[in-house]
């Protein structure tokens, strides 16, 4: 049964509305991210579940018991804010107390629980500091602290690694993950950087507009994109989406591709031959990750649909791991991803391995996934 | 012309500039404290050399005399006990009237901000509107309140034995001053909450904190430069009204300071001392003084907060 069940969830702010219908469950134990643009009302979203926005319609659960009408401190929730939110006038204890004395948690088990949660986060040394004493780091720390140390059912975190320095981010990302591991607790995250939302959740939520898009597991949402808008954000560089036409030959059906410097290409399409059935002779959205678009010795071996053709490279990025390189099809620039050390240049053909089992198709009128 | 000869043109400008401003600057201070500076030398006067000499001088045969005579002995009206009753009187009712408009003051803005209903824009604008009316306005109607509520006291004197305040002459100036400056404390609070982080209140809410809790732990501790700039701000006006008490306190045991200083100059028995009248008036601008020396970097440094976020 889900820990966190929200159904039908809409919020009005008179007559514009910012969510339009969400539903989405999550497991105990569970880590949903929220992912979307800015502006698609992911903050909404979570101070809904925290109770600091009314909902106009829905309902949301947690483990079985409707929290809709709570007070944000009935909820039983703990909640990272993203500009930390740190009370200015208080000393880092005081910050990581404040919640269990307004509880009226006695003094001695106040100062355990601080000394237990600084010990976990490596703030013991800053506990007598105010909070403009300290780095960046230290505040998202003190942050977590002060929702650690309360150890509620469930844990909403607003974007609380988008102030921090790239280097610090990686590492917190980290931290969080080890955390979760450790001790379990459902959480849910908001982020609009799909990196963090890939390697960090259980479940992710791709919003836009108010509307879920797609909700799943990281691999549904990166292999399996439900619209071009999923496709498009999830994934870093982004799926490369040509358009193309559905054709038919006497070996089956076939997507054909304009290629500069030469004929259009011809992919035969492997699965999904009656829904795409349908387009013949229509254009149709192509979408290939980078990675399935590779030079053929680093093609994945187990791939059961593999073509090879000829593109004319245009521009070669070498990134140290990998390389990308750029060509033209469907009149689009499209990004392959090569092994560090195949020999390619600039100006010239070369031969790319398209990993068709990895493709998938949209129709461009209403973006949605065809196959 | 060579790059020398430039620069040095130019630090001859901004020489001239400096000189300009800065001699307007001392010009402008010294007309600001003229009339200071002869009620400071004069209170320190005897009468002799007053009547006979300049009255820019220093004093030849310098006395505190005229301020133990302002203190204690000069007659103000008819009783002449000097005016050290009339500064308490102002005390006991400027420190109550301060305290109560600053706090209420601070929780409508924190109201106005933080807990917003329907309309609470027009509830603003309203309070604000009290700012504009002048105080002639209200002194009748003010009088036919206070009335009442006199009369409400007379009849708790009969029914309960005491009057519970209402219609004490201090209390209703305190009434009086926390009405009309309401408007004021209102406007600075709800200016410096309006840029006071909402996500701090939220924190709070999900730590468990209440309404109260939260003014008192997170709001007010965060809001020493516009408390500093709001108490001068009433203490400096309620201790210098001269209308309000003088239509309500004008005579008798509760008069404050600024009546009784009037009356004192007024007194017109033999020869007006003006040493004992410059060392009253002295003393009836000490307080204020006072709080702008001990909080004046307060109020600059609140003043521009105000402005650059609200
Ligand atoms: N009180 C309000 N009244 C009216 N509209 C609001 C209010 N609060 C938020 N909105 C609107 O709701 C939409 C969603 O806001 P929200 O803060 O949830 O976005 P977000 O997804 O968290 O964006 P970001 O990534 O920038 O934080 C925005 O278009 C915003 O303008
Ligand atoms: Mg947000």
């Amino acid at each position: 049964m889900a820990f966190l069940h929200i159904s039908g969830l809409r919020k009005r702010y008179g007559a514009l509305e910012i969510l339009k219908g969400i539903d989405i469950e999550l497991e105990k134990g569970g880590f949903l991210v929220l992912v979307g643009p800015s502006g698609c009302g992911k903050s909404t979203l979570l101070n809904t579940i925290a109770g600091l926005e009314t909902i106009t319609e829905g309902d949301i659960k947690v483990d079985e018991r409707s929290i809709a009408g709570l007070h944000p401190s009935k909820r039983d929730i703990a909640m990272v804010f993203q500009s930390y939110a740190l009370y200015p006038n208080m000393t880092v204890a005081g910050n990581i107390a404040f919640g269990m004395e307004m509880r009226g948690v006695p003094a001695d088990e106040r100062k355990q629980a601080i000394d237990k949660v600084a010990k976990v986060l490596q703030i013991g040394h800053l506990l007598d500091r105010k909070p403009s004493q300290l780095s960046g780091g230290q505040r998202q720390r003190v942050a977590m602290g002060r929702a650690l140390v309360r150890d509620p059912k469930l844990f909403l975190f607003d974007e609380p690694l988008s102030n921090l320095d790239a280097k610090l981010r990686v590492d917190m990302r980290t931290e969080i993950k080890r955390l979760h591991q450790t001790t379990g607790k459902t959480i849910v995250y908001v982020t609009h950087d799909q990196i963090e939302a890939m390697t960090l959740a259980t479940k992710i939520a791709v919003m836009k507009e108010g509307i879920v898009q797609q909700f799943g597991t990281p691999a549904e949402i990166y292999n399996n994109p439900a619209n071009m808008f999923v496709a498009d954000f999830m994934g870093s560089p982004a799926m490369n989406l040509l358009s193309g036409r559905i054709t038919r030959a006497d070996d089956g059906l076939a997507v054909a591709l304009e290629r500069a410097g030469g004929e259009a290409i011809r992919l035969p399409v492997a699965a999904a031959q009656a829904a795409l059935a349908q387009y013949e002779n229509r254009d149709v959205v192509f979408g290939i990750r980078p990675e399935a678009l590779t030079d053929p010795e680093g093609a994945d071996r187990n791939a059961s649909a593999l073509a090879e053709n000829d593109c004319l490279i245009e521009v070669v990025e070498p990134a140290g791991s990998d390389t990308f390189a750029v060509t033209k099809l469907g009149g689009r620039e499209v990004v392959a991803r090569l092994r560090a050390d195949a020999r390619i240049r600039a100006g010239e053909m070369a031969r790319l391995a398209f990993n068709l089992d990895k493709a998938v198709f949209f129709d461009p009128q209403t973006q949605a996934r065809i196959a | 012309m060579s790059a020398a000869t430039l620069s040095a043109s130019g630090n001859q400008n901004r020489w001239i500039g400096r000189v300009a401003i800065y001699g307007l600057l001392i010009l402008f201070a010294i007309l600001y404290l003229m009339p200071l500076f002869v009620m400071l030398v004069t209170s320190f006067k005897t009468m002799d050399e007053i009547q006979n000499g300049n009255m820019l001088s220093l004093p030849q045969a310098p006395t505190l005399d005229p301020w133990f005579k302002a203190w204690g002995e000069t007659c103000v009206g008819l009783t002449c006990a000097g005016i050290k009753g009339y500064f308490w009187n102002s005390l006991k009712m400027v420190v109550p009237a301060v305290a109560i408009s600053t706090i209420l003051g601070a929780l409508n803005g924190y109201v106005l901000t933080k807990w917003r209903f329907p309309g609470h824009t027009l509830v603003f604008g309203l309070m604000l509107f009290a700012c504009f009316i002048p105080f002639q306005s209200v002194l009748l109607p003010m009088a036919t309140i206070l009335g009442s509520l006199g009369r409400f006291g007379m009849a708790l004197q009969d029914q309960i034995g005491m009057t519970l305040g209402f219609g004490n002459p201090t209390v209703n100036l305190v009434i009086v001053h926390v009405i009309y400056g309401l408007g004021f404390t209102t406007l600075f609070f709800r200016n410096y909450y309006e840029a006071f982080p909402n996500e701090l209140v939220r924190a709070a809410q999900v730590d468990g904190a209440s309404f109260f809790q939260i003014f008192r732990r997170i709001m007010l501790p965060n809001s020493l430069p516009i408390i500093v700039v709001t108490v001068i701000y009433q203490f400096t006006n309620i201790w210098n009204d001269f209308l309000f008490a003088s239509a309500y306190a004008g005579s008798g045991e509760s008069m404050p300071m600024t009546v009784a200083l009037n009356n004192v100059v007024n007194t017109s028995t033999g020869v007006v001392e003006y040493n004992v009248n410059m060392a009253a008036a002295m003393i009836a601008a000490m307080p204020t003084l006072l709080v702008y020396i001990v909080a004046g970097r307060y109020f600059v440094r609140g003043l521009m907060a105000g402005a650059v976020k609200g």
